[in-house]
């Protein structure tokens, strides 16, 4: 007996088949198509995993959104799981994921900022306006976090160009006449600032004339802090780090995204080499083999300068021994917390880290890595020219050296004021703001952008310094000072500010995922349950990884404090 | 000097190791804090992000989570005062704010109620978040993200501890989500089922499916997975005499992993087409055909019931009489590599002495008989030279042949965490799959040319001075003869036949030999060859030129396919070997058995299972017994095998199951499934481990090593075992390799790894650090020549085919297609095509499709899957109604007696009707 070997037998099989057979592979198939697309668009850019963020960008932009199989392809380009990928690109504010059959963003988007400065200067009705005024099809409307332009408020973004001062008109003309490209206003290039007697310091360092110890030196005895908000003296930190067995790295923090500051922008867009100058000899310092500068996406105009006057620093054979890189951040606050930036140059989400191990330590991909703020770097080389003690020397009110406060809000010339360390709000209101905004009568202000709580105006004789506002519950941070006046109500200002910080919030820890969305909802309701946001706010600020969720109460409880009459 | 941290903790002095957190030290002094994102679970790490666990330290601005945060010299840590218990009694509150109740929430008893419950938090004065909906579109886990805390412990299951990177966590702040791929319901993801995630979830947020995580067990029964070779041990969670759900236990193959056969594996014992009655084959059944089909469900058309008493007398009537006429060469035995040691070692000496020929063989003869043949050839051993678990020390590690994904699933977690480490991982075969994507080389080659492959290699290794000159002088032999040999397979001659550039063969070859550690893992794509002997001698000859074995992290490592084919073949149960690999043929050996056993033995060396095939097709064979195994669905050419089982005068099964081979029989007798019987197995890693008996067997069925010891009472043998642990020791009397280990030993510690130097060590993970146990003590070089597979592709067949494993379905698919959830994720028999091969025929994806040999016709779906090199079609061979194995070539390597699975010529055409698969 011969089983037929031409014909097909079936036999009886044990399973039951409910269901029917994949066709393909488990989960997302790569789609042949994107993934052409993909390598086309990266070409030969390394596909190394810190890279995402950066690739992410790149399809972002020539394609206006992340589609899901752009993504897919991506993620199996790169030898990453398609939840790595996702889990990223969620993450950040300026990427838009679509699924399958979802629809697609409109190709232009206009970000008009609702943090505190723009929305006292009308940022609501601007959006209300605008809004109205849009074909919905070809432009898309979204509300976005401080751009860090909060002395021309409002301010909105047309692709990447940005209406300082805004108004609706301002806004639609930019739209309708396809201004999209950030505006570069004039600054001082490479060949001028070398001709000024720029990168001498840094010449000096490279070829041995000036001592890296005796430059440290110079940094511990100017007193120069971290300008970032910590203010952790400058030239220990360099010690620790260059303490540390190599290979060492620097990061430059530029993702300024505290609301109200604006000084790091401030000084690139004028005097970029003074910041890269800075960078370098702390690079020199540290011997770090790498320069990461993380640069938030809010900043497109200085990412194109910073990109040219490198490349313009390295072919003058500056950055010998050291590599620069330029990053870009994604539309994420948190990625200010200098760990969670780390996280973001790794290409990942920007989760902050447990502390310790400090950065100095355990930093960049695990290597000891140096944080400096962009304004600290930026006092580098002239605290060497002149001196320490040119630095130490200024201050007031028993402050020591120069503070560049972003002030905003309502006063009659806002702006970045360079002041002593240590001066009053009303002394940098009267000197350095000609006052008051005409019909404004000084009722409160933030000593420190969104984290640094909020004070009336009785207490406005307190030095503005690292540590001289925290018996307030407040602190100075980046010295982002916003000014409010007797126009402005506190309980929508601390509304306001607790929005940002859930809109923020990584949401990596309880206190701070949820307690910033259970005190938003606490606080929009009519009443205030004071004791339930006493307790949830002392919870926060003890049990909170970061800085984001231990500061993200002070506003709240400032006001709770000082101005009980808003919140009746 | 100690390198101990002091510390104080509420008021206690305390002394922590190096890398202990303040939470470990506290458990140890009986201090509880609550935690939620920590898991105590082996290998997850603290992420400190829940933050339940807070405690106060002296001097800090801020509280800390003690289950990351570790202790420094001279802290003062309060977890008890106010501030610290107050915030953590609002981080509960948080929580519980945004959970379902309890009395309708997921899982009552999760660690989150547990904890809320403790700390007197089960309320919340807080608004609660929106409900985010459930996802129930996966068969074996429920996803219901209401009680989600965001902890990710989920995510860290699942990209850090099995490394199957399915789960993140996207978006952000209170928008953060736990996400499958991009956000995709879970059962339409690329998740594998593995469960990981579900047994790491605290809060009933990811759940096993249909609520079975409800129900309280009875008891839970610590016991080792019955799959794969891994051997996982696990929890059977027992109501009822029922097994519930089942839990990864802390054994030394797994970590408490498991993978999707060993979580949700297990309904099967439960199916209605459980046989509970001894069968006797109707008188008026039809006569036996090769392709007689029966219901399994419905034996009786065939088959009568009858008690234990007829059926073993006339089971062991009929081999006797066989026996008795012939000179007992006419019967022969197939054993279980699915059964115990002791099961094992009864069988192979029923057949001894019972039958009176070595004509006993199994299932290893199909998975790994070149290998062992190989390795016992050149360095005296057949057994893995070191763990798996061993890469965890490898710089670089070679996967050959082999598909851990999906066929070592548990054991492929280990190879990616040693990836993560930041070890290179090299895969080398023609069909791509999941673990690609972490290898740093990838050489997909042109199927059967493993030989030219490594030759080129080790060409590389010797031409550029890369090989250990020391450890070739001191540990091996023929190593002049093997450098002579190689000269002329340089990689530019192998290339064209390999198909791999020669630069990557150099780098590759320049990689593993310069490496500090490196390990060879290899699977069926090796051994099932007509060469399979010369692919494993080659990679042994690899290891050894290059000083691979014998330290921390190197080695030769076959990974072993059944739960007990190491230990079946440790026992005996081959042809040419009595327990421990002596030699039936050698007369001293054979003379110590036969004292042992008092019993004459015969001293020829016995048929491999395809030539017993070839012998009952030539009446040489008359009679058999086949214990656990389905050779008409797992031998090659089953229509052959079918046709000479029809041919049998007398066959005895002992089944769980009317399997395929089991249509063929005279006698069927119901046997215990593994839940339901005590005994030891041993897996790839030569760990004998203990399987403990978690539920009774239906009534009517008897334990495995009953019905053999009945029958071989009833064939003249005087057995009188009253328990598995009898027949352990009377091994321990033949088998070296159980020095040091004892029944006892092995029910106290579960498992222990052989060979072992004492009573009270643990045994050795790696083996030969001084030498072989070869009698010159070295590792013996032998070359091997490029032979090409037994039959090649031409103008009517022109494909390859070639055969093996889906993760879902164990081996023939008795078990695994009756399981519910293993059904349901696999239900229908595909065919695995590259995309572009389906476009080049005209099929599309999900198309009805027929693959034919030159020995059968199978028809199936067709499957896209982008591992499938151009020219292959890949078919698994666990499905009954489009059997594989009708179609695969039975040629046999001459060696190892291994049939050649891994490639035949084949076509494929696109079925013009369609034919649907009609379940029985």
């Amino acid at each position: 007996m011969t089983v037929a070997k031409k014909a097909v037998r079936k036999f009886g099989h044990p399973g039951k088949g409910r269901r029917g057979a994949r066709y393909e592979g488990k989960g997302r198939q790569v789609n042949g198509e994107a993934l052409g697309e993909i390598q086309a668009l990266l070409g030969g850019r390394p596909r190394r995993r810190d890279l995402l963020i950066e690739h992410l960008h790149l399809i972002q932009d020539s394609h206006g959104h992340l589609s899901a199989r752009h993504l897919a392809a991506l993620a199996h380009d790169m030898k990453l799981s398609m939840a790595e990928v996702y889990e990223v690109a969620t993450f950040y504010a300026h990427f838009d994921v679509v699924a399958e059959g979802d629809k697609a963003p409109a190709p232009l988007t206009i970000r008009v900022c609702d943090s505190l400065s723009c929305e006292m200067q009308g940022a609501e009705a601007l959006y209300d306006a605008v809004s109205k005024r849009l074909d919905s099809c070809v432009v898309r409307i979204v509300r976005a976090p401080c751009m860090g332009r909060c002395e021309c408020a409002p301010v909105a973004e047309i692709g990447h160009h940005h209406i300082t001062n805004a108004t609706p008109e301002s806004v639609l003309a930019a739209a309708d006449d396809g201004q999209t490209e950030p505006l570069i206003p004039p600054y001082v290039g490479f060949d001028e600032y070398e001709k000024n007697g720029g990168y001498h310091v840094l010449r000096a360092c490279l070829n041995g004339d000036r001592d890296i110890e005796e430059i440290i030196a110079t940094m511990e005895a100017s007193e120069l802090r971290g300008l970032g908000g910590a203010g952790f003296p400058t030239g220990r930190k360099w010690s620790f780090v260059r303490a540390e067995s190599g290979p060492r790295l620097l990061a430059v923090n530029g993702d300024e995204g505290e609301p109200g500051t604006f000084k790091d922008r401030y000084y690139m867009e004028r005097d970029p080499h003074r910041f890269l100058e800075g960078m370098l000899i702390a690079a020199r310092a540290v011997e770090a083999e790498e320069c990461f500068i993380y640069l938030r996406d809010e900043y497109p105009g200085l990412h194109h300068v910073l990109a040219d006057e490198i490349s313009k620093l390295e072919a003058a054979g500056l950055s010998e021994g050291t590599k620069i890189t330029l990053r870009r951040g994604a539309g994420a606050y948190i990625c200010g917390e200098e760990s969670a930036m780390l996280e973001s140059l790794e290409g990942k989400r920007g989760e902050p880290r447990h502390k310790p191990p400090f950065p100095s330590q355990v930093g960049l991909f695990g290597r000891p890595t140096l944080i400096n703020n962009v304004e600290t770097l930026y006092w580098v080389r002239d605290i060497i020219e002149r001196g320490a003690e040119w630095f130490a020397g200024e201050g007031r009110n028993g402050g020591k050296g120069l503070r560049s406060y972003s002030v905003s809000g309502r006063v009659c010339e806002p702006g970045v004021k360079l002041a002593p360390a240590g001066i009053t709000v009303k002394e940098l209101i009267q000197e350095y703001c000609g006052g008051m905004a005409e019909g404004h009568e000084f009722k409160a202000y933030l000593p420190g952008g969104a984290s640094g709580g909020i004070l009336p105006a009785s207490k406005g004789d307190i030095p503005l310094d690292f540590g001289t506002l925290e018996k307030e519950g407040c602190f100075i941070g980046s010295a982002a000072v916003i000014i409010l006046s007797d126009q402005d109500n506190m309980r929508d200002a601390a509304l306001n500010l607790m929005r940002f910080f859930e809109y923020e919030s990584c949401g990596q820890c309880t206190p701070c995922r949820a307690g910033t969305e259970k005190a938003v909802k606490l606080m929009s309701a009519p009443n205030w349950d004071h004791s339930l946001l006493q307790d949830l706010s002392k919870t926060m600020m003890d049990a909170s990884i970061c800085g984001l969720g231990q500061a993200a109460p002070n506003p709240l409880l400032t006001v709770l404090k000082h101005f009980p009459e808003d919140l009746t | 000097m100690s390198d101990k941290i002091n510390f104080t903790l509420d008021d206690k002095a305390l002394e922590a190791s190096a890398g202990e957190t303040i939470w470990q030290c506290a458990e140890r002094a009986g201090i509880e804090i609550p935690h939620l994102c920590y898991s105590k679970a082996p290998d997850y790490r603290a992420d400190g992000n829940c933050r339940v666990c807070m405690v106060e330290i002296e001097g800090e601005r801020v509280l800390a989570a003690s289950c990351i945060r570790q202790p420094s010299e001279g802290m003062v840590i309060n977890s008890a005062n106010e501030r610290a218990t107050t915030a953590r009694k609002m981080v509960m509150e948080l929580l519980v704010a945004d959970q379902p109740p309890r009395e309708s929430s997921h899982d009552p008893n999760s660690e989150l109620w547990h904890w809320a419950e403790q700390m007197g938090q089960t309320e919340s004065r807080f608004p609660a978040r929106q409900t985010p909906t459930a996802d129930n579109s996966h068969t074996a886990m429920a996803v219901n993200l209401d009680a989600c805390i965001h902890c990710t412990r989920c995510v860290r299951a699942c990209r850090e501890v099995q490394v199957n990177d399915v789960i993140g966590m996207a978006g952000r702040g209170a928008n953060n989500k736990i996400i499958f791929d991009f956000d995709d319901a879970m059962g339409d993801s690329s998740c594998v089922a593995c469960g990981e995630c579900v047994q790491a979830c605290p809060t009933g947020a990811l759940m096993p499916a249909g609520g079975v995580g409800k129900i309280q067990a009875d008891e839970q029964v610590a016991s080792v997975c019955p799959y794969c070779g891994v051997g996982c041990q696990l929890t059977f969670n027992v109501k009822d005499n029922k097994i519930l759900s089942v839990e990864g236990r802390d054994g030394p193959a797994n970590s408490e992993r498991l993978c999707v056969k060993g979580r949700f594996g297990f309904d099967y014992i439960n199916h209605s087409h459980r046989l509970t009655k001894p069968l006797i084959r109707r008188d008026d059944a039809p006569p036996k055909t090769g392709d007689m089909d029966i219901d399994p469900a419905n034996p009786l058309t065939h088959f009568r019931e009858a008690s234990w008493e007829e059926a073993l007398d006339v089971a062991a009537a009929g081999l006797k009489k066989i026996r008795d006429g012939a000179d007992g060469k006419a019967l022969a035995g197939f054993g279980s590599a699915k059964g115990s040691n002791e099961e094992a070692y009864l069988f192979q000496k029923l057949v001894r002495a019972g039958f009176g020929s070595n004509n006993v063989d199994h299932c290893t003869r199909l998975c790994h008989a070149s290998s062992v043949a190989a390795l016992l050839e050149t360095i005296g051993s057949g057994a893995v030279t070191a763990s798996f678990n061993e890469a965890r020390n490898s710089d670089v590690i070679i996967v050959i042949g082999a598909h851990p994904t999906s066929n070592h699933p548990v054991a492929a977690t280990f190879l990616k965490n040693a990836v993560k480490r930041g070890a290179q991982l090299v895969i080398i075969d023609p069909r791509g799959s999941s673990l690609s994507r972490h290898a740093s080389h990838s050489l997909q080659f042109t199927p059967g040319r493993d030989v030219a492959l490594l030759n080129a290699m080790m060409h590389v290794i010797v031409s550029e001075d890369l090989y250990d000159k020391e450890y070739i002088l001191s540990h091996t032999e023929g190593f002049e003869q093997l450098r002579d040999h190689l000269k002329n397979f340089t990689p530019e001659e192998m290339a064209p036949i390999c198909g791999i550039e020669p630069d990557k063969l150099r780098e590759v070859a320049r990689l593993y030999a310069n490496a500090d550690a490196a390990i060879i893992f290899w699977g069926m794509g090796v051994s099932q060859h007509i060469h399979g002997t010369d692919n494993a001698r080659c990679l042994i000859s690899l290891a050894l030129m290059s000083g691979q074995t014998g330290r921390p992290g190197t080695g030769l490592h076959p990974l072993r396919g059944q739960n007990n084919v190491q230990g079946a073949s440790d026992a005996g149960l081959i042809p040419m070997f009595y327990p421990n690999y002596q030699s039936v043929s050698d007369s001293a050996i054979q003379n110590d058995f036969e004292k042992l056993w008092n019993a004459q033995l015969d001293p020829e060396r016995g048929l491999t299972v395809v030539e017993i095939m070839d012998a009952v097709h030539s009446g040489d064979i008359r009679g058999m017994y086949i214990m656990g195994e389905n050779p008409a669905m797992s031998d090659p050419n089953t229509n052959h095998v079918r046709e000479a089982f029809a041919k049998l005068e007398h066959l005895v099964v002992q089944e769980i199951f009317l399997t395929e081979t089991a249509f063929f029989a005279d006698v069927i007798l119901p046997a215990t499934a593994w839940p339901e019987k005590d005994g030891t197995v041993t897996n790839t890693n030569r760990q004998i481990q203990m399987g403990r008996k978690a539920v009774d067997a239906p009534d009517g069925v008897m334990p495995d090593w009953w019905i053999i010891q009945q029958l071989a009472q009833r064939i003249g043998l005087d057995w009188n075992y009253a328990h598995p642990s009898d027949v352990f020791a009377e091994m321990k009397q033949c088998m070296s390799s159980f020095d040091n280990i004892s029944w006892a030993r092995l029910e106290s510690e579960s498992a222990v790894t052989y060979p072992c130097d004492s009573e009270t060590a643990p045994g050795n993970d790696v083996l030969f650090s001084d030498g072989f146990p070869t009698p010159s003590r070295r590792g013996k070089f032998v070359p091997a020549d490029i032979i090409p597979p037994d039959e090649m592709p031409d103008a009517e067949y022109p494909m390859v085919l070639s055969t093996g494993r889906q993760l879902e379905h164990w081996h023939t698919g008795a078990m695994t297609r009756r399981s519910q959830i293993l059904d349901n994720l696999e239900p229908e028999a595909v065919a695995h095509l590259a995309p572009n091969e389906m476009a080049r025929l005209g099929i599309k994806p999900g198309d009805a499709i027929e693959v034919a040999t030159r020995r059968g016709r199978i028809a199936l779906k067709a499957r896209a899957d982008t591992g499938i090199p151009k020219g292959v079609v890949f078919v698994p061979f666990c499905y009954a109604e489009a059997s594989a194995n009708m179609l695969t070539n039975p040629a046999l390597d001459p060696v190892g007696k291994i049939p050649e699975f891994k490639y035949c010529a084949a076509k494929v055409e696109k079925q013009q009707a369609q034919q649907q698969n009609k379940p029985l």
